[in-house]
């Protein structure tokens, strides 16, 4: 496991919008890494509609819960959420932000925005937001042994996707067209 | 399997038991444990191992079948939240006493915070009180190992054993390498002995003597004793920490340069507490500073009240998760250690859960308000809980206790002469686990008031598990049924009506004539049948869609948002008006009769011209 990047991030949303799967994606590709995971979901009344919150520490960590301040990235399904998990981040952290105007939010306070609730309608299929938040994030972070800043590439959230969706062909390839669109929309 | 996977911690859980030779296992959904049993099924099925795994209808009856098993010999399990605990701790308490043939794990899920729960009670409390051991996982990966040793204890010293992980382990995801399935080839043979598995007063006497001399043995035994996590650190002051608090506390520890300095002891066993640990952390440590939540088990069993800092003395909170940021401040403090300013925990707040759009619930409490609008109204536990929202849930205790309250507020009224409305609500899965005694009671009382089912035909707020009335178990295997109308009549309830909640003029109808039946006759039952709408399994059975907008007659009064509150009805401020949410609409069309000025339409049904 040396040499394994050692990374604390936080997915913010409200119940219904897939942070958990998102989470376990970004999981499930730490282990393809070849490093350990530990992650820490909100179930339960929350997942009503109410806000949802999961830590993700790839890399030599003992607990599952990120302190304040110390998490390297945000990665945010609901913009009402940001006020509420801002402090997760560290000094010099990076917020991938699903708004609506990405144009005003995009560049202050390391902040990388899209649209992905408007991509989503546009492709036709609404639950889609979070894989095109999650694919813009690998887009425009890029992957942490090619120089950027996040552990893992596409390529090992595709097939993370893949092994999860293999058996449901159609949904797969539906996720998939969402994760790269969202990886189109994060090129710069 | 010999690669890691991700697991969650309660499906690390199931894996060790299905690792470990548990042959029965029971629950009752409850969160944060319900995932254990539903994990338990999909273990049995990739590994191909004999087990019967079965929901039970509550958490007492849950825990007697899977004691019983073990009577039996067979290795058993039965998991539950910690409130279930409450409900089986009579026959814990019992069976502490006459012990097991077969290992036998009670598994009780802790939530402290509390997240999803009415209390923060610690289940180690309960395993003293009963007399058992209990171990305290502080990941998922340790949860799995502590199943095979519970077993362990469990079978040498003929007790249960209890396992208590918290939420931070139950909903933790961790990497596992999946071990190996050692089937047991164990059958049933149950050795007669009355003395002790029907053991009278006389008998129970020599078994508590027994019990005592089991725990003391436990408390010396090696595999469970505390670990020092950093052997080379030296200092007269010491941490003893248990559960993900240990967790928390190692990499606090490891971040902050006080590896070397301070001594860090990780307990497993939180109860009995080992003797021998004890003494030493007496003869070695000036100043123990004990983290674990959330009632102070190891503390208590520490008696040197000058020497040990914890929930006693005042300094851990009471109340409240251990955060890792209130473990960093606790152990800087501790350590002589500036306190940094920011590490201040993640503020609360943000939106409140609320109903899922289109949920037959919605329309029910929105009914229940206009057939009784100054009406009392006592709830219970489930997603329903959630009409707290729309002002349609006064009071909430714990399962069963909507139907038990609701004679309770009968009694008191009646007694001072002022007659009330008083409609409680249930869910299908609760009015089964602890409704229906207390539905007797108010029959034989004559208390006078109005219970609506909830029925979507599934526990909701669990996950979707099935309940007694539909004939599914938990790897959906058909299984016997129990008609819902035929129990509440055979309670010997005069009146018992279903209704559909999304049809909202006639069920709030219903409602009236339940009322007014209720104020003559004693209890009256309304059953809201209708299925959840997040219920993939019952999709087909919804009625029918359709599709609503809002028109230029909305004044933006807020009453669709505020009295019914369906998360699909949006306020523009811009506009000043609502409009539909299509993402988020169901089309279950009940807020066609929720608009006082009837802004809110159906769009064309045979045009299909948005
Ligand atoms: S899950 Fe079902 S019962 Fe629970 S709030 Fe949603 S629709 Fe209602
Ligand atoms: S039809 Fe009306 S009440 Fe039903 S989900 Fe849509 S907006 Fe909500």
């Amino acid at each position: 496991m040396s040499g394994q990047v050692r990374q604390q991030i936080v997915v913010s949303g409200v119940g219904g919008q897939g942070v958990l799967f998102v989470t376990r994606l970004l999981a499930d590709a730490a282990i393809r890494r070849g490093g350990s995971v530990l992650t820490s979901e909100t179930h339960g009344m929350a997942q009503r509609g109410g806000v949802v919150v999961s830590h993700l520490k790839a890399g030599d960590f003992a607990g599952p819960l990120v302190r304040t301040g110390q998490a390297d990235g945000l990665i945010v399904l609901k913009e009402e959420n940001l006020p509420l998990h801002r402090e997760f981040i560290k000094p010099g952290g990076w917020i991938v932000l699903n708004t609506p105007r990405p144009g005003a939010a995009e560049g202050t306070g390391g902040v990388h925005a899209v649209d992905a609730d408007g991509r989503a309608h546009e492709s036709g299929n609404l639950q889609a937001a979070n894989l095109i938040l999650l694919g813009f994030a690998l887009a425009r972070l890029g992957a942490a042994d090619r120089g950027g800043r996040l552990f893992c590439s596409p390529d090992d959230i595709e097939a993370a996707l893949t092994q999860r969706m293999g058996d449901r062909e159609s949904a797969l390839r539906a996720s998939i067209a969402a994760l790269h669109l969202g990886i189109l929309r994060g090129k710069r | 399997m010999n690669e890691r996977v991700l697991m969650l911690g309660n499906e690390a859980i199931a894996r060790g038991l299905v690792e470990s030779g548990c042959s029965v296992a029971t629950s009752y959904p409850g969160t944060p444990a319900s995932e254990i049993l539903s994990s338990a099924v999909q273990w049995r099925k990739a590994c191909g191992v004999p087990m019967h795994i079965q929901w039970a209808v509550n958490e007492k009856v849950a825990l007697e079948i899977a004691y019983t098993a073990s009577l039996t010999g067979l290795r058993s399990a039965v998991s539950m939240k910690q409130v279930g605990l409450n409900v089986a701790s009579d026959p814990l308490m019992s069976a502490a006493y006459t012990g097991v043939m077969g290992g036998f794990l009670v598994i009780s899920a802790d939530d402290p915070g509390p997240h999803s729960s009415q209390t923060e009670q610690d289940s180690r409390l309960m395993a003293m009180m009963a007399k058992v051991p209990v171990l305290d996982p502080s990941s998922p990966a340790y949860a799995r190992e502590l199943v095979e040793i519970g077993y362990e204890i469990s079978e040498i010293f003929r007790i249960p054993v209890m396992l208590r992980p918290t939420t931070r382990v139950c909903h933790a995801c961790q990497d596992i390498l999946p071990g190996e399935v050692r089937p047991l080839r164990r059958e049933a043979d149950f050795r007669k002995s009355p003395a002790r598995w029907a053991a009278t007063p006389a008998f129970r006497f020599e078994l508590h003597r027994e019990l005592a001399e089991k725990l003391a043995a436990i408390a010396a035994w090696p595999r469970t004793a505390p670990a020092r996590l950093n052997p080379h650190a030296e200092g007269r002051r010491a941490v003893v920490a248990s559960g993900v608090a240990a967790a928390h506390a190692g990499e606090i520890l490891l971040e902050s340069g006080l590896w070397d300095r301070l001594p860090i002891y990780r307990v497993v066993q939180p109860f009995p507490l080992h003797t021998a640990f004890i003494a030493h952390l007496f003869a070695a440590y000036e100043e123990i500073l004990v983290l674990e939540e959330t009632a102070a088990v190891i503390e208590m069993q520490l008696l040197d009240r000058r020497r040990v800092r914890g929930r006693m003395t005042g300094t851990v909170p009471e109340a409240g998760e251990l955060l890792p940021e209130i473990v960093e401040r606790l152990i800087a403090e501790f350590a002589g250690l500036p306190v940094k300013e920011e590490s201040a925990t993640a503020k609360g707040g943000g939106r409140r859960p609320t109903l899922c759009a289109g949920c037959p619930h919605r329309s029910s409490f929105y009914a229940i308000k206009k057939a009784a609008p100054k009406g009392i109204y006592p709830s219970d536990i489930g997603c329903y809980t959630l009409g707290l929202n729309l002002g349609g849930v006064d009071t909430v205790l714990c399962m069963g206790a909507a139907v038990s309250q609701a004679a309770g507020f009968y009694q008191a009224y009646r007694l001072a002469g002022k007659p009330v409305d008083i409609v409680a609500t249930i869910g299908d899965s609760t009015f089964y686990h602890a409704g229906v005694p207390p539905l007797i009671d108010a029959v034989v009382q004559g208390a006078r008031f109005v219970l609506v089912i909830l029925d979507n035909s599934t526990t909701a707020m669990t996950g979707f598990q099935a309940t007694p009335a539909t004939g599914i178990g938990a790897a959906n295997e058909p299984t016997g049924a129990v008609d819902m109308e035929s129990l509440v009549r055979g309670c010997g309830v005069g009146f018992c009506k279903v209704g559909t909640p999304s049809r909202l003029p006639e069920f709030t109808g219903l409602l009236k004539e339940a009322v007014a039946f209720s104020h003559e006759r004693g209890p009256a039952v309304v059953i809201a049948r209708e299925p959840c709408v997040m219920d993939r399994r019952q999709s087909n059975r919804l009625p029918p869609r359709r599709k609503v907008r809002v028109n230029e007659e909305c004044n933006g009064c807020r009453h669709c948002t505020e009295q019914f509150e369906c998360p699909a009805l949006v306020y523009d401020e811009g506009g000043q008006r609502i409009f539909v949410d299509t993402l988020q609409c169901t089309g279950c069309g009940v807020c066609l009769h929720v608009c006082p000025r009837s802004a809110i339409v159906e769009e064309d049904p045979g045009g299909g011209n948005p």
